[in-house]
């Protein structure tokens, strides 16, 4: 049987949260806090009941008061030694930026699994990457998964790549609200066997002991920050390889493999690249094999890893197309366009490559994206590389009549 | 008792800061984790790469660490290493009584078994000397200054120890760095007690409150004195024992002494303003039944 074959008969149909959740149970955190927002509730509720049944005997599950102190304690728990893991999203993970920082500059690999959602105002509860894209410089490496299956193997690469005594850097597992959260589809649920065999215990150097007594969070004078700030940019510069050896390696043991760092998909002879991350990866491919279908050399990159940005395998992926196209579920506001077609147009310059990037932002606020949207952002494309760029970013699907 | 804060930290002549926390580890022995908020007593014992902490220590940031200590006692337990390892929170006042309320409330709540130590300079001293929560009535401060429409801050000190009393705690305490034996003996007390304890250290600051940097225990003990710090402690919420005063002193002695009340004695009014704080005095001593 193939590797897929043998997935098929493993499938159970479960809601994306719960298989994130059963993932988090696998990995055995010792110490989870979290507190409770939309649309990430149905992880710890989850994460509550395993612990309510005696799942999971060896972790300290708490309801903290707010999620400020949710990742707060998490730096008191990991300093000591503890596999730490939390979720949120949204209000609440804008509420934790102080913290970010301080979880990533203290090198404490904290795993959290981001249910993106737009923020406030105006308040929506619905899916788009504004709420993480903002955490963009916060020092933590920021993972997105297309899919369920995806978000669930994740978790356990995420702790991998986040302990490996080069990187220590904290990760975030990026997953779209409602659309993978609440969806129920057919997953494979991680086997504890394996993730044994994959994700050994945690075993940090430097922790708080009586017996050994250490300082964290000293204060660094300008004589010796910024090479703080530097050793965790070289940290993010191995941890480019790290997050391609954790999904290969996971593959060599779940035989499952969603991309390392970015994903490609058709676009050996592309001339026309989409880039694009999280959940409307699927919808692209569809468009792109009814297109291919049609004789249209159209493809898609999918980038995984958003922290570290792939620059590389970008550039790689993309040195044959005529076109870029990116789509952000984010927008800087007085830019005018999302980070994905930023940071393109950023690794782009100063190379050979000299394609137009054009960058659309859709799907805010969960506002949903059709095929028909895919369609007319690959024609405008076409008009780009026959006739040249007339705009370079801008929004998709406006409703004229509120504006 | 060993001391297990090294000598040689940036800590001013006469900082209160550095008598509570030697006190506290004077309480505490090797056997502890401690957390601290962002503040003096951060900036003066670790400029990196030194440390005066002896035993393991960690800062986090200014509003987290009763959360940060949560953290770590869960930790502790979920690897099986508790033990008798105590876990202590040592912060400022601002740090506690303003920005830090959510966290501790929530910690407290939540049953951790951890002590936490408020070093009680009654302002934002690290910053330059701004008005906090537990700053007193008329107190001078940058941000609640004397001038020629006030007396200074407008309002009394925020009562901490009754709020972490309401949260359940076992045993809540207060004390003064003027009086070691007392602050150690009620630190250990709160340590070996299970569950969320509270001490708030009443801790006078020379450069904050402008006092000469010899006075720091004179000052403390005036204020005791005077019934303006009352000291006792609480069991399971209740008043089990204060410090009674003899012949207690009028709020005049210990106001004249500090420079951010100096304006009290300036000012037209400021006889007014003098009798309100001795009111203040003789409504802690009724409450608490502190005279002799």
């Amino acid at each position: 049987m193939t590797a897929q074959e043998v997935d098929k008969k493993k499938m159970v149909v479960v809601e994306g949260s719960y298989a994130v959740a059963h993932s988090v149970k696998i990995c055995k955190p010792n110490v989870i806090s979290a507190y409770p927002i939309t649309p990430q509730t149905h992880i710890v509720e989850n994460l509550s009941q395993f612990i309510a049944d005696g799942e999971m005997p060896d972790c300290e599950y708490h309801n903290v008061e707010s999620e400020f102190s949710a990742l707060s304690a998490l730096v008191g728990a990991s300093a000591v030694g503890a596999r730490t893991y939390s979720a949120t999203t949204s209000q609440g993970l804008e509420l934790m930026h102080e913290v970010l920082f301080n979880v990533s500059g203290m090198r404490l690999p904290i795993v959290m699994t981001i249910i993106n959602r737009a923020v406030s105002a105006p308040i929506n509860i619905w899916n788009d990457h504004q709420d993480s894209i903002s955490q963009r410089d916060t020092g933590w490496i920021q993972l997105y998964a297309e899919d369920t299956q995806e978000a669930a193997d994740m978790t356990a690469q995420a702790h991998k790549i986040a302990e490996d005594k080069d990187v220590l850097l904290p990760v975030m597992i990026c997953m779209d609200g409602y659309i993978l959260s609440h969806v129920y589809e057919p997953v494979v649920l991680l086997e504890q066997d394996l993730v044994d065999e994959y994700l050994p215990g945690y075993a940090p150097v430097f922790v708080l002991d009586p017996k050994n007594p250490m300082t964290f969070g000293a204060f660094a004078a300008p004589s010796t920050y910024t090479e703080f700030r530097y050793l965790q940019e070289q940290a993010m510069g191995v941890a480019l390889k790290k997050i391609e050896d954790a999904a290969n390696k996971f593959n060599e043991i779940f035989g499952r493999y969603y991309g390392g760092l970015i994903d490609e998909y058709e676009t050996e002879d592309a001339e026309i690249i989409i880039m694009a991350m999280g959940s409307i990866i699927g919808t692209i491919k569809d468009v792109i094999d009814a297109r291919r279908s049609k004789g249209e050399k159209i493809g898609l990159l999918k980038v995984r890893s958003f922290r570290p940005f792939p620059v590389e395998a970008t550039r790689k992926a993309l040195k044959n197309a005529k076109v870029i196209v990116t789509l952000d579920k984010n927008i800087s506001i007085g830019l005018n366009e999302g980070a994905l077609c930023t940071e393109t147009k950023a690794c782009l310059h100063n190379t050979n490559i000299d394609a137009p990037v054009i960058g659309y932002t859709v799907g805010l606020g969960g506002r949903d994206i059709p095929i028909h949207t895919i369609e007319n952002i690959i024609d405008q494309a076409k008009e780009v590389m026959s006739s040249g760029i007339t705009v370079e970013s801008q929004f998709t699907d406006l409703r004229e009549d509120l504006i | 008792m060993k001391s297990l804060l090294a000598p040689g930290h940036r800590g001013c002549a006469g900082c209160c800061d550095a008598m509570a926390a030697k006190f506290t580890l004077m309480a505490a022995g090797e056997d502890c984790i401690v957390v601290s908020p962002t503040g003096c007593l951060e900036v003066m014992t670790t400029p990196y790469p030194e440390s005066a902490w002896e035993v393991p220590w960690i800062h986090s940031l200014f509003e987290n660490t009763a959360a940060v200590a949560s953290g770590i006692e869960a930790g502790l337990n979920a690897l099986g290493k508790k033990k008798n390892t105590k876990v202590i929170a040592i912060g400022g006042d601002g740090a506690t009584i303003d920005i830090g309320v959510r966290s501790i409330s929530g910690a407290f709540e939540r049953g951790h078994d951890f002590t936490y130590v408020c070093m009680d300079n009654e302002a934002y001293m690290n910053t330059g000397v701004q008005r906090s929560g537990a700053t007193p009535y008329d107190a001078s401060t940058t941000t609640s200054p004397a001038g020629r429409a006030s007396f200074g801050n407008p309002r009394p000190k925020k009562n901490m120890p009754a709020i972490m009393a309401a949260h359940g705690s076992p045993y809540v305490a207060t004390t003064s760095v003027a009086y070691p034996k007392d602050a150690i003996k009620k630190v250990r007390r709160a340590i070996e007690t299970e569950g969320p304890t509270y001490v708030q250290i009443h801790a006078p600051c020379p450069t904050g409150w402008r006092f000469d940097s010899s006075k720091t225990v004179e000052v403390g003990r005036l204020a005791v004195e005077t019934a303006l710090w009352p000291m006792y402690e609480m069991v399971d919420g209740k008043i089990e024992a204060v410090k009674k005063i003899k012949n207690r002193k009028s709020v005049e002695e210990y106001l004249k002494m500090q420079g951010r009340f100096k304006h009290l004695f300036k000012k037209e009014g400021g006889d007014a303003e003098i009798k309100k704080i001795q009111e203040i005095a003789d409504a802690n001593a009724k409450q608490l039944g502190l005279d002799m």
